[in-house]
């Protein structure tokens, strides 16, 4: 994956490429696999670890998580439930909004239907962009959400970001864009390749949590239509049977 | 056959119910001893997947309900609560919401069949008048059942619709309010609408689908070839081009159910939101009242209308531009006098009119999703010219048409 992001600022792109978010922001592939228990556990730690002190996912309950993907129950409680309480609770979080709202501006959003509101690529592509903009109370600033609330919390994975703007001329007409590249002005403890890796699996982990039923609804959906072809090839016979002395 | 079961069911249960309700007459009346023409095509499946697909929208109905609570506070997480705590809630839902959009692909080739078939010329103007009254009721079920998730796109896209009723003069504002309950969509609106979605419009919904079918059974089904069947009958009154209902149509449209229920499944167990087309991405946000999203769009099968509503820059004019679109079909049978039926025998200039009008409604289907900028706005425009364009050539097209002589019987 690429070190850095590439938005291209006041092109006359039409707004309908972008179905939310900047005009103008490309967003990167997440390429999850929804398949990869091990990619979703992943997710999920970093999730309980990094997100849901200040975000609730309160739609969302520890032991289902367990159940779908397959971490012992005793290792949930154990290792994935920080407040205590039990494993058939919801994933609610203690701190309280008023706190937040004074901390963050904004009460920090519910994330457990986020992927399917912002999308997966949207995700990816924001958790990457965050840059240091000392203009900022949080002192990071993203290009994918301006002036968001939330500060870099994988800064500490993924090292911090600086922007780089360049004036590009295009070639068909002419006119001139500005382009803003983000480049790691210092390191972190992750490789940038092991760091989109991280934040794959913790998008990977949202989109499930979005739609916990996904796997068992496309497992249920197969068995559904082999079971309406057949009885399509009996009904057509059916109706061949009965049409004969038509005509 | 039928003749001699009748005196075979004259005692026991069957012969007690019949003295005192008329069961078999009903059943002879509607389906063994119904006829209908041989030669139904591929357009007239639509008519029970249409019945089919209200029963399945009235069942997932009932058991969301048990779950489902109608309350600002409660909707949104209760809707949630159904897709991963509810066994089998994720199902009943996705058939509901996909159901919803299916409804309107099955219930729009079912018009367009009444349309290129003539079905809605004497004598059946009250069938359609009835379909289209259906129409209209299945758009108000369609739009206040999208509120109850209260997202983001349910609540804006009321907003945005009963806001249109302020725009008639006068009384606007206070009827806007009336239909609110409060000054902005909120916890009253939900349940209004609520009761209104799972009680009141399915009623009527249900008392129209009644009437539409006994005014077809009244007077026949027409059929592609737009003939009527009736002229030609046997000695025993018997139509010598038709069929009975059941068991000929009966095991065909088993075949017409199985292939929808194909497509209908690929959609509710692989792609439930339909690249946002079912299930908005925005309906994912709980309502805020605060916040407006970007592009308001309504589903899409509303988006003909919402785009002849955008592309008049007046808004009380663009209501009345909206509101006459969807009444021109009401007049559909006094507009097209030709006595031709069926598009199979008219002239080329009607089968143009036709193509230009499915283009027009289709176009503005897609414009309808799209944000209003200045050249999509012109291309509104356009095609608003050429849907209700449409209409008026009807009234012109007769009187110089070519048609071809229709044939006494049935083709097949």
């Amino acid at each position: 994956m690429k070190k850095y992001l590439v938005i291209v600022l006041l092109a006359l792109t039409p707004a309908w490429v972008l179905a939310a978010g900047v005009p103008g922001v490309i967003l990167d592939k997440a390429n999850i696999d929804p398949t990869n228990k091990q990619s979703l556990q992943r997710g999920a730690r970093i999730f309980v670890n990094y997100c849901l002190s200040c975000h609730s996912a309160s739609l969302m309950r520890y032991e289902r998580m367990g159940t779908d993907l397959g971490i012992d129950e005793k290792l949930v409680s154990e290792n994935l439930m920080f407040t205590g309480g039990k494993v058939g609770e919801l994933m609610t979080v203690a701190t309280a909004a008023d706190d937040a709202k004074q901390w963050f501006g904004t009460v920090p959003p519910d994330l457990s239907v986020i992927a399917r509101a912002r999308g997966v690529d949207w995700i990816y592509t924001y958790m990457r962009s965050f840059y240091r903009d000392d203009s900022r109370h949080t002192g990071t600033n993203n290009l994918v959400f301006p002036d968001v609330g939330m500060p870099n919390v994988l800064w500490e994975l993924q090292g911090i970001q600086a922007p780089v703007i360049t004036t590009v001329k295009d070639q068909a007409d002419g006119t001139e864009h500005k382009v803003v590249k983000l480049e790691l002005v210092e390191p972190g403890l992750q490789t940038p390749k092991e760091f989109d890796r991280t934040v794959r699996d913790l998008v990977n982990f949202l989109d499930y949590m979005g739609e916990p039923a996904k796997y068992e609804r496309r497992h249920l959906g197969t068995k559904v239509l082999i079971f309406l072809l057949v009885l399509l090839v009996l009904a057509v016979l059916l109706k061949r049977e009965y049409w004969k002395d038509i005509h | 056959m039928a003749g001699n079961t009748t005196e075979k069911w004259q005692g026991g249960l069957l012969g007690w119910i019949d003295a005192r309700f008329p069961l078999s007459s009903m059943w002879y009346d509607h389906l063994a001893r119904y006829y209908a023409p041989k030669n139904f095509n591929f357009w007239y499946y639509f008519g029970s997947l249409a019945l089919m697909v209200l029963v399945m929208q009235i069942f997932t109905g009932i058991w969301l309900t048990m779950n489902y609570k109608p309350d600002a506070e409660l909707a949104f997480n209760s809707v949630e609560y159904i897709m991963r705590d509810v066994n089998w809630g994720w199902l009943i839902r996705y058939m509901h919401s996909t159901g919803a959009s299916m409804f309107f692909i099955v219930v729009y080739l079912h018009m367009f069949r009444g349309l290129i078939y003539g079905s809605f010329k004497k004598p059946r103007e009250l069938i359609w008048i009835f379909g289209m009254i259906i129409y209209v009721c299945l758009m108000a079920e369609a739009f206040m059942g999208y509120l109850l998730p209260w997202g983001q796109m349910s609540y804006w896209g009321a907003q945005v619709i009963i806001s249109l009723f302020g725009a008639i003069p006068g009384i606007g504002d206070s009827l806007a309010l009336w239909i609110r309950g409060d000054f902005v969509i909120a916890d009253a609106t939900l349940n209004r609408f609520f009761a209104f979605h799972v009680i009141a419009v399915p009623i009527v919904l249900l008392a129209l689908v009644v009437l539409h079918i006994l005014a077809l059974h009244e007077v026949g089904s027409n059929n592609p070839d737009g003939v009527e069947i009736k002229k030609n009958k046997n000695e025993k009154g018997i139509p010598l081009d038709g069929i009975p209902f059941h068991p000929y149509y009966t095991v065909k449209d088993i075949v017409g159910v199985v292939v929808f229920l194909i497509i209908f499944s690929i959609i509710v167990f692989f792609m439930p939101e339909m690249g946002g087309w079912f299930l908005e991405r925005d309906n994912f946000i709980p309502a805020d009242p605060l916040k407006t999203p970007e592009h308001i769009v309504p589903l899409w099968y509303f988006t003909p209308f919402y785009a002849i509503l955008r592309a008049v820059p007046d808004k009380f004019l663009g209501v009345v531009a909206m509101g006459g679109a969807i009444f021109a079909l009401f007049l559909l049978p006094w507009l097209d006098r030709s006595p031709v039926k069926s598009i199979r025998y008219r002239g080329g200039i009607y089968k143009l009119a036709i193509a230009v009008f499915v283009i027009s409604f289709i176009a503005l289907g897609y414009l309808g999703t799209q944000p209003a900028t200045p050249i999509m706005t012109w291309f509104a425009r356009l095609f608003s010219v050429l849907y209700f364009g449409f209409f008026v050539s009807l009234l012109i097209i007769p009187k110089f048409e070519k048609t071809r002589p229709v044939p006494d019987r049935v083709t097949s």
